[in-house]
């Protein structure tokens, strides 16, 4: 099977989609016209630009351009983290958490698919690296953006029950324990859905996309069944280094329950 | 018999500066205030829940000498409105064998010991605030911080508590520093009042 190289005009029909969901928007008065039509933009400039930037990456492997990339990638889904928070950590620590989880998992379990699993030689082969790490970053944001949201949110409303336990003797780590295990459970729900549902009610789109590109569907299955799996190793990891440097945060050095590193809702 | 007291030195809150305040063992303290001048945030400030500068012994021990969890296990605050976690009652109880003491304390308080199998959903707000009593004193602090106690009981019940908390205070010989908006109740009870005026605690006249 070979590939069938997409137009302009292709493309641009398909466009036509995003128009008329952007035209329905402004008949049914959902008022969010404006955003769709700014997000298909972005991700048009978006995903044309990187398409370039990789076509010339591809052609190179630089360890510091490829590390370049790596952080400018990290930095963007650190925002991401941040930006879906309704209470955000004051200081360093607002993006700090996030990106940092984020590093500790997407890049731990990229290196360890590329060096053990792929076997890709030199590891940081743009062509495996960059897109492998996308795939994890793109997910684990999701994951990690959603249990220190969790956990935030609810420490927000229920400082009268933690505060409760600290005060009968109770440790920092007590007090916050069901709240924390909540927040994990949020962050892994839809990466575990993700995996229960891949195959039955929906083929996920790296598969999609290399079977449209060619692919034997088998070669295309293996390849997904591997992202599942280390996406969903990665966003525990994520879900797990962010509630925990998350919650450790919500308490001083005198176990004191501390909202004030919290900013009030950020939206509604 | 004990010896233990507590002393405040130097302590700044938001609202009060520089309290300077020794409490003898067994001593009974009121304190009064308007609303808004800072009562419950000087307790939660012993308690150790909110920062604040200065420091606060127990038995001429600082507090950075004690872990967080003994301190509040020693210095125990009742705060006005109790906080529960768990399904049911007994699940907020230490974990540890009911005695004698704990059964007659909750007698007096009109209370069976299969309360420990009711659900938080059940209690009343009178419920509650005796039963927050009956989790607190189940730690045997050396200290008691309560805050507004009896604001939400009946005539009945809140002599029952008022009858716990001086039977408490005389076995225990422990320290009691008690915010009461209820004039008539500090001066029957007796002890030490004292009442916040601006940024001081002065003696009430």
């Amino acid at each position: 099977m070979s590939l069938i190289y997409l137009s302009a005009w292709d493309l641009t029909l398909a466009a036509g989609l995003v128009l008329l969901l952007a035209g329905l928007s402004w008949r049914l008065d959902l008022g969010v016209e404006r955003r769709v039509l700014i997000a298909a933009l972005r991700s048009t400039v978006q995903l044309m630009l990187i398409g370039l930037v990789l076509k010339q990456l591809f052609a190179q492997t630089h360890l510091a351009l490829i590390g370049l990339i790596a952080f400018v990638m990290l930095s963007a889904a650190g925002w991401e983290v941040l930006g879906r928070q309704k209470h955000r950590y004051r200081g360093f620590w607002g993006y700090g958490i996030g990106a940092l989880s984020l590093f500790i998992s997407s890049f731990s379990v990229t290196l360890l698919a590329l060096v053990v699993i792929i076997g890709v030689k030199p590891w940081y082969q743009p062509q495996y690296l960059i897109p492998l790490l996308g795939m994890m970053l793109g997910n684990t944001m999701s994951g990690v953006a959603i249990a220190l949201d969790q956990l935030t949110r609810q420490a927000w409303d229920a400082r009268g029950r933690i505060e409760a336990r600290l005060l009968l003797g109770g440790t920092w780590d007590e007090a916050i324990t069901d709240i924390r295990r909540d927040a994990l459970r949020s962050g892994l729900i839809p990466i575990v859905n993700a995996m229960a549902a891949a195959g039955l009610v929906s083929l996920p789109g790296m598969m999609t996309g290399q079977i449209l590109a060619g692919s034997p569907p088998l070669e295309a299955a293996k390849y997904q069944l591997l992202i599942m799996f280390l996406v969903s190793g990665a966003t525990g990891l994520g879900a797990v280094a962010a509630v925990w440097m998350g919650s450790r945060h919500l308490f001083d050095e005198r176990q004191r329950l501390r909202l004030d590193r919290l900013m009030a809702a950020v939206r509604g | 018999m004990f010896s233990h007291k507590l002393r405040l030195e130097s302590l700044c809150t938001v609202q009060l500066r520089d309290i300077d305040l020794t409490l003898a063992a067994g001593e009974q303290v009121f304190l009064s205030g308007v609303s808004g001048s800072g009562k419950s945030l000087l307790l939660r400030a012993i308690a150790d829940l909110d920062p604040h500068s200065g420091e606060v012994w127990l038995d001429d021990q600082p507090r950075s000498r004690l872990s967080p969890p003994e301190w509040r296990r020693r210095v125990g605050l009742l705060p006005t409105e109790s906080h529960w976690w768990a399904e049911t009652v007994g699940e907020h109880w230490p974990i540890c064998a009911m005695t004698r003491d704990m059964e007659r304390l909750l007698g007096m308080l009109d209370f069976d010991v299969d309360v420990r199998d009711w659900s938080i959903t059940r209690l009343s707000t009178g419920e509650r605030q005796r039963l927050a009593l009956v989790r607190l004193l189940f730690n045997q602090p050396q200290v008691l911080l309560l805050d507004e106690a009896t604001a939400n009981l009946d005539l009945v019940n809140r002599e029952r508590v008022e009858t716990v908390l001086k039977e408490y205070r005389t076995t225990h010989n422990a320290t009691v520093l008690w915010v009461s908006h209820d004039l008539e109740q500090r001066v029957r009870l007796g002890g030490r009042r004292l009442v916040i005026r601006g940024e001081r605690l002065e003696p009430e006249s």
